[in-house]
């Protein structure tokens, strides 16, 4: 299975690169992560955040003007005051660009590809060219994205979920004509770049793990980023051919998803298609995409729990099942998004029963966090904060999936802001922190040594902590409270006149959390050129990253690739005496060979 | 009140900003500064997790407090009794839940917070553990399956015992129209393709059929009290939810099919205005709105309690607008409204 030697030992003298080869169209993984960082989460998550703050606004003072929605919104915002159409068409693209750009291609992309070879001991991707490939691909279907804001009818409108007949009709809304194109076309190379990134991922574990390096030994961020991509093959290609049938129903007359339309005085020739066949296609997608974009997280948070608490995670073994369970489940949860949709109630029933068994491996996965920070040492540094701020925005997230995930109570919550609160704390800012503790994780191996500043990360986790909840907290509050979502404004219904001071909270709180991502990027763009080199194993982790040198290298070690004798998870490991293993070290690194009287524990 | 909350809000950043500026300045004392965490950045951390926690269920507290009394009043139809207490008693373990483990995580993160020389336990797995937490959601679960199933089951259950009320429910960007069957209580057969505007044929009515000569077509939803009611539901151009959240009754309104949806109002319009929590509610929002009337703003008329049809699916421009208002009354009153009513027949016959 693992491969070593592969013919890569006469690496690091016979390249000559170019700033094009180096920096552009680069094969080098470390290089690619550092491309889907930058374009997947510091530029799409900017424009991502900064339209949630557009439409929150809108929510807070509905129907006021705001010089800066004339400044972004231009005609959409006829003398400052935002239009109905451009708010529809906010929210989608909010959605859209957050799911799918920052929270999947870049959570997954930046860390996949930086830390899938340097953990498993390889010296790069199992096809550069593929994976250099995917970025690209990635990076022009944000392209089309981010042109699609800027076309006449305004960009796609009609929800993230893209249900037809709205999305399908331009003449139900603006959004669904240019905009709408492009949106799916952009998706349609997204889901190709997201196939190749996988395959990719998951050939490079299964084939060129270093000697040593058995499944069991490898470190969780691995087992996440590998189930991660296979859910990704599975489901992705759903998604393609729900995009391809809407493509051809809107331009060349199918009636796939089309049937018994009447519109602006005329009934259209669609017949026998049916929206709800778009629906479970889509959610075929759509649910696993959800744990597409937790399991890495879920993963980062397990590494960066383990090593910053000086303690192996607790359960390992379990950890693995209850992804692969996760994994599992996922693929047949969908139905939970459609249980008044009109599908057969029978079938609701069964979709509540899998979805409410998702809660067992996840419910299995939060005490094991717990376990571990019991009895730690725990080195709090940013990191570290933002796994612990993880698991409780995981739990406070999650539990409410309870009610979502039963067919009755759904119900009267469906669609309404308890929904958006709900996946907003599980999937969104939980994948979040674990991408931010991946960052201040890692940032060291990304940019050649250099650490990004903690106090700046401190400031940036408690802000972010407290604004997250201060958001969200409230926001059920309004859910169940009878207010849909995805209306542009509540003004409408006196009986949601009392809920305006709620939005305006919310409100409040997600202009200060969104500065605070200010901080953030501003240290990571200083620490880039200016950040403190730190030691090469800063935190004192066991897995192999660290032991690769802290300059960039094609093929990332400079000698032979180091094998590997042991799990990840050997911190504070003692003998029978209570002597430390390595005498005056916590930790164990995996590169380490059993020592005299040690035992291995099976675990 | 908004001015209160923006304060709070403010004076919590404040503080935290104040607490990081000083484990900054804390952190420069020492000679050799490392952006590893020291001893002094894990105490000031650990604390503020236990300050965190706090925090946690501080928002919790202020939320109940503030926005409890916001949320719908008790369910006015059969089964909403049900479903309200199926909620309550799902909510009650989600809080359980929250508090213990809330506090443990953070609670650790206080108490074992790092120490230079000190030695973390070396706890790998223990099968009894991981065992007794995968047990105890399996049986929680398990009872929170069974029970919504079983409602789900009696709520879906849509069948013709006890001489329903037929009722269709007609989504159309951006506005409901409802259809009764009339004195046969048995819709007309109806598609789009046979919608005619001159005709005000709007719903598409086959005229041919019988049964739909005595069908009434109205933009307001009287429901008598006590009488089970099938809503048959239709959407003409896009997607809509017939969301009716005083009645936890919600379903799409799909182009090309027929949806349904059944309940039993129990409560009268008349009857939930006398509701105190209702009439706690009328007079906050008519303060409101008596001081938007006094500074000369719009949508400041005082408002009378009435239950609602909302659209709940993304729509189209005027999703936020897209409302009919229900009402729930006697037997007599609704007999003599829908007698008033007149029938698509007389309609046709008015526009020839």
């Amino acid at each position: 299975m693992s491969a070593t030697e592969h013919g890569h030992e006469d690496h690091g003298h016979h390249h000559k690169e170019t700033f094009v080869t180096k920096y552009i169209f680069s094969q080098d993984h470390k290089m690619i992560a550092k491309q889907y960082l930058i374009t997947g989460v510091l530029i799409m998550g900017f424009i991502g955040i900064a339209m949630s703050l557009l439409f929150r606004m809108q929510l807070a003072w509905p129907g006021e003007s705001f010089s800066v929605f004339e400044a972004f919104l231009g005609k959409w915002a006829p003398g400052g005051v935002m239009d109905a159409d451009i708010y529809l068409a906010l929210v989608t693209m909010h959605g859209t660009i957050m799911v799918f750009f920052v929270l999947t291609a870049g959570l997954s992309g930046t860390f996949s590809n930086l830390l899938i070879p340097l953990q498993i001991g390889a010296r790069d991707m199992a096809s550069g060219f593929l994976n250099m490939l995917s970025f690209w691909m990635f990076f022009v279907s944000a392209v089309i994205m981010v042109i699609s804001l800027f076309v006449e009818a305004g960009p796609a409108a009609a929800g993230w979920t893209i249900y037809p007949p709205l999305s399908a009709l331009p003449m139900a809304q603006p959004g669904s004509g240019a905009g709408m194109t492009l949106w799916l076309v952009s998706m349609a190379i997204f889901i190709a770049s997201s196939l190749l990134g996988s395959l990719n991922y998951i050939v490079t574990v299964l084939n060129l793990r270093t000697k040593g390096m058995s499944m069991t030994r490898l470190p969780l961020t691995i087992w996440a980023f590998f189930v991660t991509a296979v859910i990704g093959v599975i489901s992705f290609p759903v998604l393609l051919s729900a995009a391809l049938l809407l493509i051809m129903d809107r331009s060349f007359g199918t009636s796939f998803f089309l049937s018994d339309i009447f519109i602006q005085g005329e009934v259209l020739h669609y017949q026998g298609g049916s929206p709800v066949l778009f629906e479970h296609l889509f959610w075929f997608l759509g649910h696993p995409e959800v744990y597409i974009v937790i399991l890495p997280a879920m993963g980062i948070v397990s590494e960066v729990m383990a090593v910053n608490a000086r303690k192996p995670i607790f359960g390992y073994r379990a950890m693995i099942a209850s992804i692969l369970a996760i994994a599992f489940l996922s693929t047949i949860v969908w139905g939970h998004h459609m249980f008044i949709s009109g599908m057969n109630p029978f079938l609701g029933s069964v979709f509540t029963f899998t979805t409410l068994l998702i809660a067992i491996p996840s419910a299995v996965k939060a005490f094991n966090w717990i376990t571990t920070l019991w009895k730690g040492n725990l080195q709090l540094n940013p990191g570290m904060l933002f796994s612990i701020g993880m698991v409780s925005t995981f739990i406070t997230g999650g539990l409410t999936g309870i009610i979502l995930g039963d067919s009755t109570l759904d119900i009267n919550v469906h669609d309404t802001y308890f929904v958006v609160a709900h996946f907003h704390l599980v999937m969104g800012i939980s994948a979040l922190y674990g991408l931010f503790a991946g960052v201040y994780h890692w940032f060291p191996k990304m940019f050649e040594g250099k650490m990004m500043n903690k106090n700046l990360g401190y400031v940036h986790f408690w802000i972010t902590a407290i604004g997250s909840y201060g958001i969200f907290f409230p926001m059920h509050f309004v859910g169940m409270a009878g207010v849909p979502r995805r209306y542009y404004e509540n003004t409408a219904f006196p009986m949601f006149d009392e809920l305006t001071n709620v939005q305006v909270l919310m409100t409040v709180f997600a202009i200060i959390t969104a500065g605070a991502q200010l901080v953030f990027a501003f240290n990571f763009i200083r620490s880039i050129f200016y950040g403190k080199k730190g030691p090469l194993n800063p935190w004192k982790a066991t897995t192999l990253e660290w032991t690769a040198p802290q300059e960039h290298i094609h093929g990332n070690w400079p000698g032979a690739i180091p094998h590997v004798h042991r799990w990840a998870y050997d911190y504070s490991k003692t003998h029978e005496n209570g002597e430390y293993i390595l005498p005056g070290q916590d930790f164990v690194p995996q590169t380490v060979p059993l020592q005299d009287n040690e035992e291995e524990l099976n675990h | 009140m908004t001015a209160l909350l923006t304060l709070s809000v403010l004076v919590l950043v404040a503080i935290a900003i104040w607490q990081m500026t000083k484990i900054f300045e804390l952190s420069q004392l020492k000679a050799e500064s490392t952006e590893v965490a020291t001893d002094s950045d894990n105490n000031y951390n650990g604390y503020l997790l236990f300050g965190f926690l706090i925090f946690i269920y501080g928002i919790t507290i202020f939320s109940f407090a503030k926005y409890n009394k916001m949320l719908l009043p008790e369910a006015s139809s059969a089964h909403g009794g049900e479903y309200d207490q199926l909620m309550w008693v799902s909510f009650a373990i989600i809080f359980f839940v929250q508090t213990i483990t809330q506090a443990l995580l953070h609670y650790f993160g206080y108490k074992y917070r790092g120490e230079e020389g000190k030695k973390a336990l070396f706890f790998a797995d223990n099968d009894r553990l991981e065992f007794i937490w995968t047990i105890i959601p399996v049986i929680v679960l398990a009872g929170l399956i069974l029970w919504g199933l079983y409602s789900w089951t009696n709520i879906m259950d849509i069948n013709d015992e006890d001489d329903p009320l037929i009722v269709e429910l007609y989504a159309q960007q951006f506005n409901w129209s409802a259809r009764y069957g009339g004195e046969d209580n048995v819709l007309g057969d109806a598609s789009v393709r046979l919608i005619d505007i001159d005709r005000a044929n709007v719903l598409g009515l086959d005229e041919a059929d019988p049964n739909g000569a005595d069908d009434i077509i109205v933009k307001e939803l009287h429901l008598p009290v006590g009488r089970k009611v099938n809503f048959m539901m239709r959407s003409q151009d896009v997607l809509h939810s017939a969301y009716m959240p005083h009645f936890r009754a919600q379903m799409n309104c799909v182009p090309g099919m027929i949806t349904q949806f059944s309940f039993t109002p129990t409560i009268t319009t008349e009857e939930i205005r006398l509701n105190p929590d209702v009439i706690e509610k009328v007079k906050r929002t008519n303060a409101i709105r008596a001081k938007r009337a006094a500074a000369g703003e719009p949508n400041s008329d005082p408002w009378e309690y009435d239950y609602i049809l909302l659209c709940n699916k993304i729509c189209g421009k005027s999703h936020y607008n897209m409302q009919m208002k229900i009402i729930v009354e006697t037997e007599e009153e609704y007999n003599k409204w829908i007698a008033e009513q007149a029938t698509f027949k007389e309609t046709l016959a008015t526009v020839e």
